[in-house]
């Protein structure tokens, strides 16, 4: 007993080296990250993606009580794959990129799910109306390389994407998954 | 007027109406709906056109096995040789496009990124990548296809009309429905 508070003290500052020799995953390397987006049009399966995103993340595996995301969408950078659709979907029945310029997620929450699987909750703003989403990340830390791959599906008119005469789900459908790869490089942890 | 004329068989007649009715839909929906300002009905016009062509190429592959395993009537022989010459061509360019227009629409589609999937139930696979230049091409190759295909039927329909009328024979009651079969 009488060394019991050495021990503690040891245990302690054990945890602490091993929290400042972790890595803290902070610089994202947005020219190699994507956010892209499958959708269906009269049954056809088609992808499009966003050119120009930012991103914040603060990641250390070892807390993620801390840990952080934020990703802000540029929507009128989206590729469609058709000229046709680019033009359309900015509009006012679509994104209404005039008034919404941005769409944009903020983690609320970082859970493990086991491994390198996590499970990120956070608030999906789009066309002004935000509303919780939670979606599956894997972390795959290479080195100081680390790099998240996730995705969740949205239901466009939740969002008010379409509107008008393109709430019709049977030519647009309603359920748009979305997939990001963030590539995020770490810089040793200090705290 | 021989009333006892030598037909195609019911079955070739009623894919030779069949295919005829789904060109003279697909035909002027192709022209209209490329014009259109994107919306919904756009895209299912789209859609249909692109199934009726899919339709159109599969009654066709029907229609030629079946001609390859039931012969067609001969050509009275009233008909001059070099007429005869003549509708044979006319009748094989017809053949070739009923699977040139729809395949090149397919391959169109293909290069311009869009699957396409028949009844929005099964997909059909791209034959080609994705490739805005080559989709631009392909276009063209189908929509020139089509305008020889409509000035082709636009003989077919001539001569069938010349001989109904001028040279009073028998060659049209060959295909139409309803008859006895010889």
């Amino acid at each position: 007993m009488i060394y019991l508070k050495e021990i503690m003290l040891f245990l302690g500052l054990l945890l602490i080296s091993c929290h400042s020799s972790a890595l803290e995953f902070k610089q994202v390397q947005t020219s190699e990250s994507t956010v892209t987006f499958d959708y269906k049009q009269m049954g056809v399966p088609l992808n499009g993606k966003f050119n120009k995103f930012s991103a914040q993340v603060a990641f250390d595996p070892a807390k993620l009580a801390t840990a952080q995301a934020r990703l802000d969408i540029e929507v009128a950078s989206i590729d469609t794959g058709s000229a046709d659709g680019d033009d359309a979907v900015v509009g006012k029945l679509w994104f209404n990129a005039k008034s919404f310029p941005a769409a944009s997620f903020i983690s609320t929450g970082l859970k493990s799910l086991g491994g390198n699987r996590y499970e990120a909750m956070g608030k999906l703003s789009v066309k002004g109306k935000t509303l919780d989403v939670v979606a599956p990340v894997t972390f795959q830390a290479n080195g100081n390389r680390g790099v998240f791959d996730g995705g969740f599906t949205i239901k466009r008119l939740d969002y008010a994407i379409g509107e008008g005469e393109w709430t019709d789900l049977g030519t647009v459908a309603n359920e748009i998954p979305i997939k990001f790869h963030i590539v995020v490089n770490a810089t040793p942890g200090k705290k | 007027m021989s009333t006892n004329v030598e037909r195609y068989t019911h079955t070739a007649i009623a894919l030779h109406w069949l295919i005829a009715l789904l060109i003279f839909i697909a035909f002027p929906l192709g022209l209209y709906m490329s014009d259109l300002k994107l919306s919904p009905t756009k895209l299912q016009l789209f859609s249909y056109h692109k199934w009726i062509g899919v339709t159109v190429f599969l009654l066709a592959v029907g229609r030629i096995v079946w001609r390859a395993t039931h012969r067609p009537p001969a050509l009275p022989d009233s008909i001059p040789r070099l007429q005869q010459f003549a509708s044979h061509i006319v009748h094989g360019f017809l053949y070739a496009l009923l699977f040139a227009v729809p395949i090149s629409g397919w391959l169109m589609s293909s290069a311009k990124g869009f699957k396409t999937v028949l009844f929005g139930i099964i997909p059909l696979p791209d034959l080609l990548e994705k490739d805005k230049e080559l989709g631009k091409l392909l276009e063209i190759v189908h929509q020139s296809l089509n305008y020889f295909l409509l000035l082709l039927v636009v003989l077919h329909v001539a001569a069938l009309i010349k001989h109904r009328f001028i040279d009073r024979d028998d060659v049209l009651t060959r295909m139409l429905p309803g008859g006895k079969h010889a």
